[in-house]
């Protein structure tokens, strides 16, 4: 029988069309705009919070629409932008600065839809608002500052070793050192090769002897991911301070850092807190008076009263040992003797220097590490929030000193590897980064955001009705079979979308746009061929086979190349550009489906199998 | 209902000398604007701060210039955006200004002028980063014409592929002239847009292509000029079907879709129209010039893939 279509494809074709359903399905709740809370160490999701933040909301007479409790996080869903922006302040001002209260969009997914991890089109920046930037390490100055550092060792080391030298001098690229004597030099060469194996040492003469240290390609490369991870974890403590529910920091290539803030406004605010700097310093530990005293208010001379981060009162001395900038490298492992979770720390040759002195006279005594950052903090002053910066210093570890150590050395006793892995990042966070600069910087503002959502699914609707009006009229019934591919074929687009949870910005809409345009190109041609097999006077049924049979190595074709360009925008992977490949590209695949596989069962279901006089085309 | 109805018979190649004629002086027009004007460059290729201000009212220019001036931005070009309530300012980049400290500024002094502006809109693009965008997007056009190229000289033959390069460079020069000549926008949706035409007019002459290939098979008598013209007037209704189409929802786009995406839509209507034309006239009469002949495309020596059911 001609024109007649195997059950299974009616059933992939059903099977296709349920499943573009349930993910497309989610986009049409929308979100809504919600302020995500989450606590930290001393500071639990639980019902107490759950409490002041309602009571705090109903105090400003602001309405809920609903709270969600989710391990670690509460959500507090507003009717709109408008209630959701003013919670912020008095919400901040409930808690305190202990909890990270971030603006988010909640998708208003039914729950069994959530199951199936149907979620709604993740919309990019221009069109939900907020900040992106394109931040560049500066990877000369993170080479300088290593050669920075050796130069300080090698003069620490020569000293040490008591050999005599002329100069040590810190150039852009290399350490250069001369000496008095050829004896010198070698003996140092000697030195230098054993203490920093990782530096090249070459010979330079000229009038006198001397020795030319530089990185070697690995160290470079090693000094820059080390650079640019740092950055990427400083950047993300610095994120969850501005209150960013779905931030994203990314590397892009070998030295830029990608940092997208959904929903953030102020960009002055934003740049400020990202560019802020937390330090830390080694702290000795006052353990010759009483702390209980110092609390009650007689704090002796010389000390200062710290607090731990469960809040419990330390008493320090005021000389600091080592400073945050001193500190090369942190890192948390397992210590090979005792199996428990370690931090080990590496300084530089100052830090060092001063760390040995401390330590030859204080070993059995306490140390204490102290963290200094500055937050912003909200607070209601007569009703109405009020932004001020705090300077928050805090206890971070308090160790006991077991042997004189310099250079490197671990910190043990510590309860988890979470811990020892928390520490290390804070110590790392402390420790002086290479500069970045942002090279690019695109915000979006809310008003925009919503603009380019409506003017976008306008745009798609009106377009989309054209076609499907201009289809109906010019082929009739088979115009009307296209137009249900068509609308099948938007379908699948978000569903897809959806699925990948792909970006959607407003160049993919217009991607959108252009596929419902170009989609009905593969049903005009086999129509148009269809037609002109009926002119040449052949049978309906014939030609409908024809017709079909004829356009499909030329819509691959069309089809083929359209993609072989939009694979080529996708691989310029630049955002605007990356946003239009994507819709385009799964619109060129869907539409081939829907287009071929899916007319062709409509059709086959209304004139297949039976003698007609005539198409309706 | 038929745009075009029957069996045409238009003689498209008789014509193809006014056609050369029209795309040479197209061309010349494209080519001399832009050398004389050049590109009028958004701010993603040379570098440089973009800010989209709205305000509750309509407002001056001429203040908001003044403004500027003071802060010591005198080179700022400040326009209405969409409407008069919408500014646009572009600052060109300043050698001496700290990278992104920069649209801070600009911000802190539009706010002094006028409390009641909101920022729609802040975009910097260092200069490092456009020059690399501007080097990529021309990578990134050649590699497409490249994919294309090769794509079209395995399924055809060699004779087509220079063809359709032809057309699609022809489309792309005439749109870029037009960005020249009007001085339009030309940033990185527009760049988007190119390749999207490239991908479309390519479609068109690639319907065209198939069918002269067809013909060429089955049609045992007619000169290359006939077996061409008979191709088009088979494939004319689809090609304006389809432009039509997309016309419409580009047309939807551009009045619909907002300011962001003007240049884009524009760039695209453009090449839809004109890639609708170059593969009627360029691509087919490019592959006349280079002397197409029925042998060249028999099955008899090239393995046959997929032309048996084309051959009835």
């Amino acid at each position: 029988m001609i024109n007649q279509y195997p059950l299974w494809k009616y059933l992939l074709l059903v099977f296709a069309l349920v499943i573009g359903a349930i993910y497309a399905l989610p986009n049409v709740y929308g979100e809504d705009p919600a302020l995500q809370i989450s606590g930290s160490r001393n500071a639990a999701i639980d019902a107490t919070a759950k409490g002041k933040v309602i009571s705090a909301l109903q105090a400003a007479d602001i309405a809920v629409k609903a709270t969600e409790m989710k391990p670690g996080q509460l959500l507090v869903r507003f009717n709109d932008t408008e209630a959701q922006l003013k919670a912020v302040d008095f919400v901040k001002s409930a808690l305190g600065t202990d909890y990270i209260i971030a603006l988010n969009l909640a998708p208003a997914t039914p729950a069994w839809l959530e199951k199936a991890n149907a979620l709604p089109m993740y919309l990019g920046l221009d069109l939900r608002g907020g900040v992106h930037f394109l931040m560049e390490v500066d990877m000369k100055a993170a080479a300088e500052q290593a050669i920075e550092r050796y130069s300080n060792d090698i003069r620490t080391l020569l000293r040490d070793e008591r050999i005599r030298y002329a100069s040590i001098r810190a150039e852009q690229q290399a350490v250069r050192v001369m000496f008095r004597s050829e004896a010198d030099r070698e003996q140092s060469r000697k030195l230098l090769k054993k203490e920093l194996p990782l530096l090249v040492l070459e010979d330079i003469d000229t009038e006198n002897p001397g020795l030319q240290a530089r990185l070697d390609e690995q160290e470079i490369r090693d000094i820059e991911k080390f650079a640019l991870q740092q950055n990427i974890l400083t950047l993300r403590n610095r994120v969850n301070e501005l209150g960013v529910a779905e931030p994203v920091i990314v590397q892009q290539g070998a030295h830029r850092i990608v940092v997208q803030l959904p929903g953030v406004q102020d960009t002055v605010e934003a740049k400020r807190i990202l560019g802020a700097t937390a330090t830390l310093e080694y702290r000795a530990v006052d353990y010759e008076h009483d702390v209980q005293t110092a609390v009650a208010g007689t704090v002796p001379a010389g000390s200062r009263l710290y607090k731990d981060r469960d809040g419990n009162p330390v008493l320090l001395k005021k000389a600091v040992i080592v400073t945050g900038d001193q500190i090369i490298n942190a890192s948390s492992g397992l210590d090979q003797q005792t199996g428990g979770p370690q931090v080990s720390v590496m300084l530089d040759a100052k830090g060092a220097r001063s760390m040995l002195n401390f330590t030859k006279k204080s070993v059995g005594k306490p140390m204490a590490v102290v963290f200094i950052e500055n937050k912003s903090e909200t607070k209601l002053v007569d009703g109405v929030p009020v932004k001020s910066n705090k300077r928050v210093e805090e206890v971070i570890s308090v160790a006991t000193i077991r042997d004189v150590f310099s250079k490197r050395f671990q910190t043990t006793g510590l309860d988890s590897p979470q811990e020892a892995h928390e520490l290390a990042l804070l110590l790392r966070s402390g420790a002086l980064a290479a500069p970045i600069n942002i090279v690019e910087e695109r915000t979006i503002g809310p008003s925009l955001g919503k603009d380019n959502i409506e003017q976008g699914f306008k745009s798609v609707v009106i377009g989309f009705l054209a076609v499907l009006v201009f289809m109906a009229l010019y082929y009739k019934v088979f115009g009307l079979v296209a137009d249900m591919a068509l609308a099948l074929n938007l379908v699948l687009i978000v569903a897809v979308l959806s699925l990948l949870q792909a970006t959607l910005t407003m160049p993919g809409i217009a991607g959108i746009v252009l596929t419902v345009g170009m989609a009905v190109d593969a049903n005009v041609l086999i129509f148009e061929r269809i037609r002109e097999e009926l002119r040449n006077g052949n049978s309906p049924q014939a030609s409908i086979q024809a017709g079909y049979e004829k356009a499909l190595s030329t819509i691959a074709d069309a089809n083929i190349t359209t993609l072989i360009a939009a694979v080529v925008l996708l691989s310029y992977g630049t955002g605007a550009i990356k946003g239009f490949a994507v819709t385009l590209a799964i619109g060129i695949v869907t539409s081939m489906f829907t287009a071929i596989l899916g007319t062709r069962a409509v059709i086959n279901l209304i004139y297949g199998g039976r003698r007609i006089a005539r198409l309706s085309i | 209902m038929q745009l075009l109805k029957g069996k045409l018979n238009i003689n498209f190649m008789g014509k193809r000398r006014i056609a050369i004629i029209l795309s040479g002086i197209l061309l010349t027009i494209a080519l001399t604007a832009l050398i004389t004007r050049g590109l009028n460059f958004g701010i993603d290729f040379t570098g440089g701060t973009l800010i989209e201000a709205g305000y509750p009212q309509a407002v001056e220019l001429e203040p908001i210039r003044a403004t500027l001036a003071a802060s010591g931005f005198d080179g700022a070009q400040v326009q209405h955006f969409g409407s008069s309530r919408e500014v646009l300012i572009r600052i060109a980049p300043q050698a001496n200004k700290e990278s992104a400290q920069l649209s801070d500024e600009v911000v802190a002094g539009l706010r002094q002028q006028n409390a009641g502006v909101e920022m729609r809109r802040i975009e910097f693009v260092g200069p490092q980063v456009g020059e690399e965008l501007t080097e990529q997007g021309a990578l990134a056009m050649i590699y497409a014409l490249i994919g294309i190229l090769i794509y079209i000289m395995v399924r055809f033959q060699w004779r087509f592929a220079p063809g359709a390069v032809i057309a699609l460079v022809h489309d792309v020069m005439i749109i870029i002239g037009v960005f020249a000549l009007f001085q339009f926008d030309f940033d990185l949706t527009v760049l988007a847009a190119l390749l999207a035409v490239i991908g479309y007019s390519l479609n068109d002459t690639i319907v065209v292509f198939d069918r002269i290939r067809e013909n060429f098979r089955k049609m045992r008598k007619g000169t290359a000029v006939e077996i061409v013209n008979t191709s088009l007037n088979q494939t004319i209704s689809r090609t304006l079907m389809t432009s039509i189409t997309t016309l419409l929802v580009l047309t939807s786009l551009f009045v619909f879709g907002g300011e962001v995406i003007h240049s884009f839509s524009l760039a695209l209507i453009l090449g839809v129209v004109v890639g609708t034309y170059s593969s009627i006239y360029v691509a087919s009469t490019a592959t006349l010039a280079l002397g197409v002949s029925k042998s060249d495309l028999m099955p008899a020596k090239v393995e046959n893939k997929e032309g048996d059911g084309s051959m009835v």
